[in-house]
């Protein structure tokens, strides 16, 4: 028995039919798209230094112009060859005998699931062998974010600023569609499962490739693309500056005086007394875990952080 | 294992725990924190001296439960020991000569953003310092690196964005060249720490294996760090960087940031490249020559500067000429006057800039000639550390930078071949640093004439305790190197013997 329809102008069929006929867009009342408008503003003018007094005629900065394009080419050149000329009298790659096939390595190799407990080997050498460079990295990341924190964060403690950085915020617009339903849908599919993957990646570093550098970059893609598929109204009940700071507090702290720990009894020849439990389990290899986990959020946190401070200037 | 043994790792994580505890903190308690971490730092450092010179040796630090080619290690000897104290010291008289100008230039809610500035850039310097191991340095140059960045482009006003970037630039520059010469060196010795990897080269110095590799890492890494130090053919981002920063940024940069990448310089040739290999490569001869130009075109471009502040920095140059010469004699006797240089020079230059602050204060802000004439009778104190640096920097009996030029022309007499070059360019660069310096002097104390600008009244401020203690101290710092050098030069024999 079949259903007879009143109104065909209303059903899906006929919506769909004028959508591949290219009369509707289905888009049409769900985003919100504007033209790009740039801002206008004064081109701001550096004073150089010594302008005005020693301008060169037009014909002397067209010849010093090309002699330091001429010399920059040469000057490559001679370093790329010198470099090359170095690199064919190094030894081959894979060779036995090479150098850098020694103790150290066979060592890292050998005896490195034994003492570390961390079944990925790489793991356990930039955080237990070599925690120290490691815990410099983190902090290169760390002074990283400070400075474009201090670059370009937008304070809102005056009232001049806080009109900026409204403008700022509905300037944004202009440069991208919001309420995007196809972007909003995928990353609804997308975003857990690049999280969760995330999560995998630097809770599994000691077992499988991976760790906290890597699995933190995809967590911080995923949160970069939350934010630009819902806005960052929504992504404000997740993420503010606020929890950015005690995060990295905490990670680095947390690093901080977990390896200081590890230094001070290993320096002293006193046992850390941390167990490394079984090779090959979630729950293993000492402080390798908690500090993927550290370094996981680092870095998560600052690449979301970078890439809102480059949009807005702001959390 | 004695307890002070721990000092040197305990002082390096301190500053890098305080720089982290400091991004939650308000200016305010950042700033105090910093003051107290550096107070606390060398204190540390001294403790370590004591020790290193009571027991007369140096000793490897295990940082970890792996020992030396596996895990990462710092080493500590006399010589280290000095210069952290040193570096703590004129780090802490810097900030505090600062303050005041700080707190000006630099947004309230971004204050502390500055002191994990400071905070990093002591760490690094003290990592730099006491470190063993060639991938940790590296670690921590990038670490100073951005960290010099912050400092400078944290002012925010015109020309300090572009002097940063250029920083920026020249600076990752060197930084690459390191790491090419640190992946060449891991590729023929197979070791990252000092000590295997210097015991490796020997080997195959002996065997004669990899002699162009070998030749290409002296050479990258050499010039690599000159990039990062500013030496003469790599300066163009000094007079900008050291111009246009806060106070306490061109004081710490100049003073010590490029001091920090000539002591590692130092520490690489010494403990892994081996110093007969440098000499027998002609390597020396390469950064002695760039040195000699850099002690006489610094000076000149100095002259002609109108700015005082960028005078200042050209005069960098010229001084980072001289630590480079004393290397590039190749000798013991050079290398010791070198990082008697590197100290005096550090104290000196730290007392100018924060001087000049002084000096500024009470011309309305302006930094030229005329503006400052007579600036001296309205801020004696500052005017009387102004002409203390700058008769040291030209080498007045007394003060710090006399005893490094005797040094300098006594090691010269070692190396024969190279004696008559140094001495005419140590005394025609002598009559240079002079022209400069004492005219300027002579014009802070000469009176303003009827044609003058005025000075703009209600500019004309006091300065504030604070930079006149800094000036004080360094005053002070200055004449105790200048004065009792004898014990600092024992030092730095000693500690150069330990690093064999």
């Amino acid at each position: 028995m079949s259903r007879k329809r009143d109104n065909y102008d209303t059903s899906r069929w006929k919506r769909f039919k004028s959508w591949l006929d290219g009369e509707t867009d289905l888009l049409e009342h769900g985003m919100e798209a504007h033209e790009a408008v740039m801002r206008s503003q004064d081109p701001v003018v550096m004073p150089v230094h010594g302008e005005g007094k020693e301008i060169l005629k037009a014909k002397e900065i067209w010849r010093f112009k090309r002699f330091y394009k001429v010399m920059s080419v040469l000057l490559c050149l001679g370093v790329i060859l010198v470099l090359l000329w170095t690199v064919a009298s190094l030894p081959i790659t894979g060779d036995a005998a090479n150098p850098d096939n020694n103790e150290v390595v066979a060592r890292y190799i050998e005896r490195g699931l034994q003492e570390t407990g961390a079944v990925n080997i790489v793991t356990g050498m930039i955080l237990d062998y070599r925690a120290f460079d490691t815990f410099g990295e983190s902090c290169v990341l760390f002074i990283g974010s400070c400075c474009v924190l201090l670059l370009l964060r937008l304070d809102g403690n005056s009232k001049h600023e806080e009109l900026e950085k409204l403008v700022a915020e509905t300037n944004d617009r202009h440069y991208e569609p919001k309420d995007d339903i196809i972007l909003q849908k995928c990353s609804c599919v997308l975003v857990p499962v690049i999280l969760i993957f995330g999560i995998y990646i630097v809770l599994n570093g000691h077992l499988s490739p991976g760790g906290g550098f890597s699995g933190g970059a995809v967590l911080g893609s995923g949160l970069i693309l939350y934010q630009n598929a819902f806005g960052y109204e929504r992504m404000g009940k997740l993420f503010t500056e606020k929890v950015y700071k005690r995060t990295t507090l905490c990670a680095l702290t947390f690093y901080c005086l977990a390896k200081s720990y590890s230094f001070f009894t290993g320096a002293n020849h006193l046992e850390s007394g941390i167990p490394l439990g079984t090779p090959g389990a979630i729950l293993s290899s000492g402080l390798i875990l908690p500090l993927n986990i550290c370094v996981g959020l680092v870095v998560a946190c600052t690449m979301y952080t970078f890439y809102t401070l480059f949009r807005k200037g702001g959390m | 294992m004695s307890f002070v043994q721990n000092f040197p790792f305990f002082s390096i994580i301190l500053a890098m725990f305080s720089g982290i505890v400091s991004s939650v903190l308000s200016g305010k308690k950042a700033r105090n924190l910093t003051l107290a971490m550096i107070v606390v730092t060398t204190a540390l450092s001294a403790g370590t001296l004591a020790f290193c010179l009571r027991t007369e040796e140096s000793y490897t630090y295990m940082m970890g439960h792996f020992p030396a080619p596996w895990g990462n290690e710092i080493r500590a000897g006399v010589l280290e020991c000095v210069t952290a104290v040193l570096f703590g010291v004129v780090m802490f008289l810097s900030v505090v000569g600062g303050l005041t100008h700080t707190a000006e230039d630099v947004e309230e809610s971004k204050l502390n953003l500055f002191y994990i500035m400071i905070d990093l850039m002591l760490s690094s310097l003290l990592a730099l310092v006491y470190t063993n191991d060639l991938f940790t340095a590296y670690v921590f140059v990038e670490i100073n690196t951005i960290a010099g960045c912050g400092l400078i482009m944290i002012r925010q006003k015109g020309r300090s964005l572009s002097a940063a970037i250029r920083y920026m630039v020249m600076s990752q520059l060197g930084s690459g060249l390191f790491l090419i010469g640190l992946s060449l060196l891991y590729d023929v010795t197979g070791h990252l720490l000092m000590s295997p990897a210097k015991e490796s080269v020997e080997l195959l110095v002996e065997a004669g294996r990899y002699k162009i590799p070998l030749l290409m890492i002296m050479a990258v890494i050499s010039v690599g760090l000159a990039i990062k130090s500013g030496l003469y053919p790599f300066h163009y981002w000094i007079p900008d960087t050291y111009g246009y920063a806060t106070p306490t940024g061109s004081a710490v940069l100049s003073g010590l940031v490029s001091k920090g990448y000539i002591f590692l310089l130092i520490k690489i040739f010494y403990r892994v490249l081996g110093r007969e290999n440098l000499v027998g490569t002609h390597m020396v001869n390469v950064l002695y020559l760039f040195g000699v130009c850099g002690m006489i075109m610094g000076s000149l471009h100095a002259i002609g500067e109108k700015d005082t502040r960028r005078m200042i920095a050209y005069s960098s140059v010229a001084q980072i000429g001289y630590i480079y010469m004393g290397i590039g004699l190749g000798t013991t006797a050079g290398m010791v006057a070198s990082i008697f240089h590197i100290f005096a020079h550090s104290a000196t230059k730290a007392l100018l800039f924060i001087s000049a602050v002084g000096l500024y204060e009470v011309s309305g802000d302006r930094k030229d000639f005329v503006s400052l004439r007579g600036a001296a009778f309205r801020n004696p104190l500052a005017g009387v550390g102004f002409s203390i640096g700058a008769l040291s920097m030209v080498g007045f009996p007394m003060l710090s930078g006399f005893i490094s030029k005797l040094l300098f022309a006594t090691s010269a007499l070692g190396s024969p071949e190279k004696m008559m070059p140094t001495l005419i360019v140590l005394a025609l660069s002598t009559l240079l640093n002079a022209v400069y310096f004492l005219r300027l002097v002579i014009t802070l104390y000469s009176r303003r004439r009827p044609g003058d600008k005025p000075l703009p009244e209600q500019t004309i401020v006091k300065s504030s305790w604070m930079l006149r203690f800094a000036i004080i101290c360094f005053i002070g710092l200055n004449l105790v190197l200048g004065m009792s050098s004898q014990p600092i030069v024992q030092a730095i024999t000693d500690g150069l013997a330990m690093f064999d």
